[in-house]
């Protein structure tokens, strides 16, 4: 690591995990209605991330732009999408944020600055560096970031869209979510060089490796990034390792996983270190334990809302192709 | 049936006529769009600087600044870029230098670009132009002659055109860059430097879509499209100097929307319905033609017929080319052994 995290305040501390249960609280939700059959197709979950959208995401300007992955529920909400029309995408509602157009995969949610999540790998990085070059000539100096995992580091589309960025200095941060597995097999049996953040000096531009799972790492990084994209210096990688506590998809029977691999990430994962951390500094069990509470009770409220919710008309079906 | 509007200039007091080649036309065209436009922007591999590989784009760099520039040869970057920033409120018009190359990078067009209307709801827009030029020329290869059109109408969500005049070549690409839905306009790099016309240059802004009569006659309507209708013309006056027949020549440049009133109405008159492309047959969009217009149509007096590349890989010796690729004297025999 480069730098060293400073300590966050209790407050800040406790922010971020109340940020982070919702995120899980959605996921755990979402996960549900897919296992109880009110929710259909793939769904991929982000249990254990959420400290990389919780820093990310808190460091967003208004004029910024995010583009995500299929991976993307936790990330559009910490954008400021209320979680009810997450869920209602998900479920394939009138209310959904892209009037179930979109799916779990693929929604987009251009008024709370999630230019979507995508269901091609790695193809919402070359967006990204068009979004930053919008802001060359609009005059907002936008900062575009594109999340993305670690199989997308192998895909083209990445590579050009990191040397273009670099090439023109275009204010674009790369969030590389390395959770080890790309969809069903590892990283580092698909790359001759593990440390993929290595990559970024090839490209000329400035990389950091941190701690994917504290959100105060996640933030002063990515936050160093967007004073370094806002004064002229261009894009930075950031490679955030975490772990996925889940199947690259619901229902994935996770058969490629090493024995007591997924014990060992739970002990490091982003919510268990913080609340003990909170723990350390006095913050009370029943505060901490309110954060899940409270997450929870919001997931309850928002899904049942959309499971009320109409479903789409079907007359609108083909509206909205063209002009 | 989609929008049949026919582009047509509204006369005004003084139009502006230049003397233009197909090139230059294009260039003319993507000057008054950065000038008009202020969200415009232009780029592209070796466009700026170089000015094109075909020299079609040049001095634009220098007349419009940054708002003009180079790419790395990295057709994803320049497609993927396009529709990020359209989604941020710019107005792309990208070069892909030829229509071969689109296909490393068609995820950014047929995944992305054509998704972003539909997704959102139309919260998003995606005025994209994607200006490439495809086709085949004496010793060009196989990855640099291919008539890819039927790959991008089989996208519902973009629109295609494809002008084979210098008039249509300004008019069209005007058209595309106004338009709020992605258009890709498909030159042919054999018109370039073809002979310099009277182009209207200050005309209104066209509507999208519409078909050109380019030819009278009464035997068979031949549909075609794109570097072809010359040859088709070619082909209808030889036919009709030798044989006494004469057939209508319809050129569509618009392919999505596709006239199809006009191709129906001039179908139901002569009876008989031939396309004509330089594409190959299996797959291509004369197929989808001559279905439009079976749909619809009540008897006709001959089977429909498409004619166009065989079904074959390109080569690139002209002694090759010549007896695969349809020109003047192969259309004219083939409409004439098919009208006999």
């Amino acid at each position: 690591m480069a730098h060293v995290v400073s300590e966050a305040s209790p407050d800040a501390m406790l922010s971020d995990l109340r940020q982070m249960w919702r995120m899980r609280a959605l996921e755990e939700k979402i996960r549900e209605l897919r296992l109880g059959g009110q929710a259909v197709g793939s769904i991929h979950l982000a249990i254990g991330q959420e400290a990389i959208p919780q820093g990310a995401c808190s460091v967003l300007g208004p004029d910024d732009a995010v583009f995500a992955t299929y991976r993307g529920h936790t990330w559009a909400l910490g954008c400021g999408v209320p979680a009810e029309s997450i869920i209602a995408e998900v479920l394939g509602r009138a209310t959904g944020i892209s009037g179930g157009r979109g799916g779990s995969a693929y929604f987009t949610a251009p008024a709370h600055r999630f230019y979507g999540e995508n269901s091609i790998v790695g193809a919402g990085a070359p967006m990204a560096t068009g979004a930053a070059l919008a802001g060359r000539f609009d005059g907002t100096g936008r900062v575009a970031i594109t999340v993305f995992g670690d199989g997308a580091m192998n895909q083209g589309a990445v590579h050009e869209a990191m040397n273009f960025a670099a090439a023109y200095r275009l204010p674009v941060i790369f969030v590389c979510e390395n959770n080890s597995w790309s969809e069903l097999t590892p990283i580092d049996a698909m790359v001759g060089e593990p440390e993929l953040v290595r990559r970024a000096a090839a490209y000329g531009m400035a990389g950091e490796r941190i701690d994917g799972n504290d959100p105060q790492a996640v933030r002063e990084e990515v936050g160093r990034a967007f004073d370094r994209a806002r004064e002229g210096g261009g894009p930075t990688l950031v490679e955030a390792v975490t772990a996925r506590l889940v199947g690259h998809y619901v229902g994935d029977a996770e058969q490629y996983r090493r024995p007591g691999e997924l014990d060992q990430a739970r002990e490091r994962e982003p919510i268990t270190v913080l609340a003990a951390r909170l723990a350390d500094h006095g913050v009370g069990a029943e505060v901490i334990a309110a954060a899940e509470r409270d997450a929870r009770a919001e997931m309850d409220t928002a899904a049942a809302a959309a499971l009320d919710a109409a479903l789409p008309d079907p007359a609108t079906a083909k509206d909205h192709l063209y002009v | 049936m989609s929008e049949t509007t026919v582009a047509v200039h509204a006369a005004t007091a003084t139009p502006t006529e230049r003397k233009l080649s197909y090139g230059e036309a294009v260039n003319a065209a993507l000057r008054r769009c950065l000038a008009e436009l202020p969200e415009t922007l232009f780029y592209g591999e070796d466009v700026a600087l170089p000015g094109g590989v075909f020299g079609v784009t040049r001095r634009l760099h220098r007349e419009f600044g940054d708002r003009v520039f180079d790419m790395p040869i990295s057709e994803s970057a320049i497609l993927g870029s396009a529709v990020g920033a359209a989604m941020l409120g710019r107005r792309p018009i990208v070069e892909i230098m030829w229509a071969d190359f689109s296909l490393v990078a068609l995820d950014q067009i047929v995944n992305q670009l054509a998704n972003v209307r539909y997704i959102s709801r139309g919260d998003l827009a995606a005025p994209v132009v994607i200006r490439t030029q495809q086709g085949n020329s004496p010793g060009a290869c196989a990855q640099h002659s291919q008539n890819l059109e039927a790959f991008f109408l089989h996208v519902p969500g973009i629109r295609v055109c494809m002008p084979s005049t210098p008039q249509d070549a300004y008019d069209l690409l005007v058209t595309a860059a106004y338009s709020d839905d992605p258009v890709v306009v498909i030159e042919n790099r054999t018109l370039y430097s073809g002979e310099k016309v009277p182009v209207r240059v200050d005309g209104p802004v066209a509507p999208i879509g519409g078909a050109r009569k380019r030819r009278e006659g009464t035997a068979a309507t031949v549909v075609t499209w794109g570097a072809m209708t010359d040859r088709v013309l070619a082909a209808a006056d030889e036919l009709a100097a030798s044989d006494g027949i004469s057939v209508e020549v319809l050129e569509t440049p618009w392919l999505n929307p596709f006239p199809d009133a006009e191709v129906l109405a001039s179908v139901e008159r002569t009876g008989a319905l031939a396309v004509v492309h330089e594409a190959n047959v299996t797959g291509g969009f004369g197929a989808e033609v001559v279905a439009r217009v079976a749909e619809q149509v009540g008897r006709l007096r001959k089977r429909p017929l498409r004619i166009g590349l065989p079904d074959t890989r390109i080569p690139a010796a002209t002694a090759l080319t010549d007896v695969i690729v349809p020109n003047a004297d192969s259309v004219r025999d083939e409409l004439a052994e098919w009208l006999r």
